[in-house]
């Protein structure tokens, strides 16, 4: 899938934070989100590159991917299973 | 479903064999990350630190989540914790670890989850002994009392040698299956970690900076001297060198870049000082500082900054000054450091 082609549901802007604050915004942020939404999550940890995938294999979601943006990271990821 | 439990998990050897010891008897296992605004890796990050590789400084629980294959949650309990902190009912630990008060809030937070998520108990990795503060059998009990949880906690590294729990009573997970380790040697836990080829995060200790010896001296001289703490001085406790001069302005020198880059986020609700042509640290200035010590304010930036005579900016209320400074001799520094080359607190 190409990422620009994603429309995400939700947009959630964490720069300024750092790990596990990252982490614990999106799994607040996907808690409210429907099943077969996309969340896209930017953020300046670069951390987070390794995090989020990393969350999205213990908690069975789906990471769509990443691009790298003046300094940002914009993720994506789908939920596919009740948090 | 009554073996459905949630797991404190820090990533830690012990909290990760824990997980996989009930995971292996057939538990489902949600884990729970608590965040307390004092986490290493958070600091590290922000900091721009990186490790001696050059990898990012991974959070460990979550890490271990991924490889243990089961879901975790971060909480954020950071806002409770600064009270906790700053008040904690059974008091510091070595430094200005509060271990008694976190594990009771922790585990409180960790039965709310448990209550509206439909699990059954909760699995620590504890272990008896280990820990003088809050691991003896009675604080185990304490905290488990207070947390509203007599019972409902498991501790599958020191099970046998606790009372039966509930869990265990009712045949929801054996007992004869748990351990008996007990104490401060790890030797044990690293046999089985090798056993079951579980990877874990070194040293043992886990995220938390509070149980360092020198943050812990900057907060109880902040404490003694300003008789307050703000959110922004538990974060400021682990940045830089503090020093205090004669007015009791405080005085937060960089040590590396990363620091230099993160007190320069402060620039806007601070004085602040720097080696004029920028080839120096970054200081940050807490407090009313006297016209008398301008003066000595650039000595210390110079003596900071390559140990030169330089031009010094200092920007006093948004006001910028420059001034001609001389390092200031070891003595007279030495006798502002909140900690000092004896090891004794001032």
């Amino acid at each position: 899938m190409n990422l620009e082609d994603i429309k995400p549901d939700v947009v959630h802007d964490v720069v300024g934070t750092f790990c596990p604050v990252p982490i614990a915004e999106t799994s607040k942020v996907m808690k409210s989100m429907k099943i077969g939404e996309v969340l896209e999550l930017i953020a300046d940890d670069p951390g987070v590159v390794e995090d989020i995938p990393a969350w999205c294999n213990a908690t069975g979601q789906e990471f769509l991917g990443m691009y790298q943006e003046d300094g940002e990271y914009h993720l994506f990821v789908k939920k596919v299973k009740e948090l | 479903m009554n073996k459905r439990a949630v797991a404190l998990l820090s990533g830690g050897l012990d909290s990760s064999l824990a997980v996989h010891l009930l995971k292996d008897q057939g538990v489902e296992i949600k884990a729970l990350y608590f965040y307390t605004g004092f986490c290493i890796t958070e600091q590290k990050r922000r900091l721009g630190l990186k490790k001696e590789n050059g990898q990012q400084y991974v959070n460990p629980a979550i890490r271990a989540a991924a490889q243990l294959q089961i879901p975790i949650e971060v909480v954020d309990i950071s806002q409770e914790y600064f009270n906790v902190i700053l008040h904690p009912k059974y008091g510091y630990g070595k430094n200005v670890n509060p271990c008694v008060d976190c594990r009771i809030l922790m585990l409180k937070k960790a039965k709310d989850i448990m209550e509206r998520e439909g699990y059954s108990f909760v699995i620590t990795g504890e272990v008896l002994g280990q820990r003088p503060m809050s691991q003896t059998r009675e604080k185990l009990k304490l905290i488990e009392r207070e947390a509203g949880l007599e019972g409902y906690v498991v501790r599958p590294l020191s099970a046998k040698l606790l009372p039966m729990t509930v869990p265990e009573k009712l045949g929801w997970i054996d007992r004869e299956k748990l351990l008996s380790i007990k104490g401060r040697s790890r030797s044990r836990q690293m046999e089985l970690a090798k056993k079951y080829g579980l990877e874990y995060e070194q040293p043992a200790g886990g995220c938390c900076y509070l149980t360092d010896e020198n943050y812990a001296i900057k907060f109880k001289e902040s404490l003694a001297v300003d008789g307050l703490i703000t959110r922004e001085d538990l974060v400021l406790f682990s940045v830089g060198r503090h020093l205090r001069l004669p007015s009791k302005t405080k005085l937060i020198v960089a040590r590396n870049e990363g620091e230099a880059k993160f007190l320069m986020t402060l620039k806007h609700r601070y004085d602040y000082a720097y080696r004029k042509d920028g080839k120096g640290t970054f200081v940050l200035i807490k407090g009313d500082m006297p016209e008398e010590e301008y003066q000595l304010v650039a000595d210390i930036v110079s003596r900071y900054s390559k140990r030169e005579p330089c031009y010094v900016i200092l920007s006093i209320k948004g006001e910028q000054r420059e001034i001609w400074a001389q390092p200031i001799d070891n003595a007279s520094l030495d006798s502002f450091k909140i900690y000092t080359k004896k090891g004794a607190m001032r």
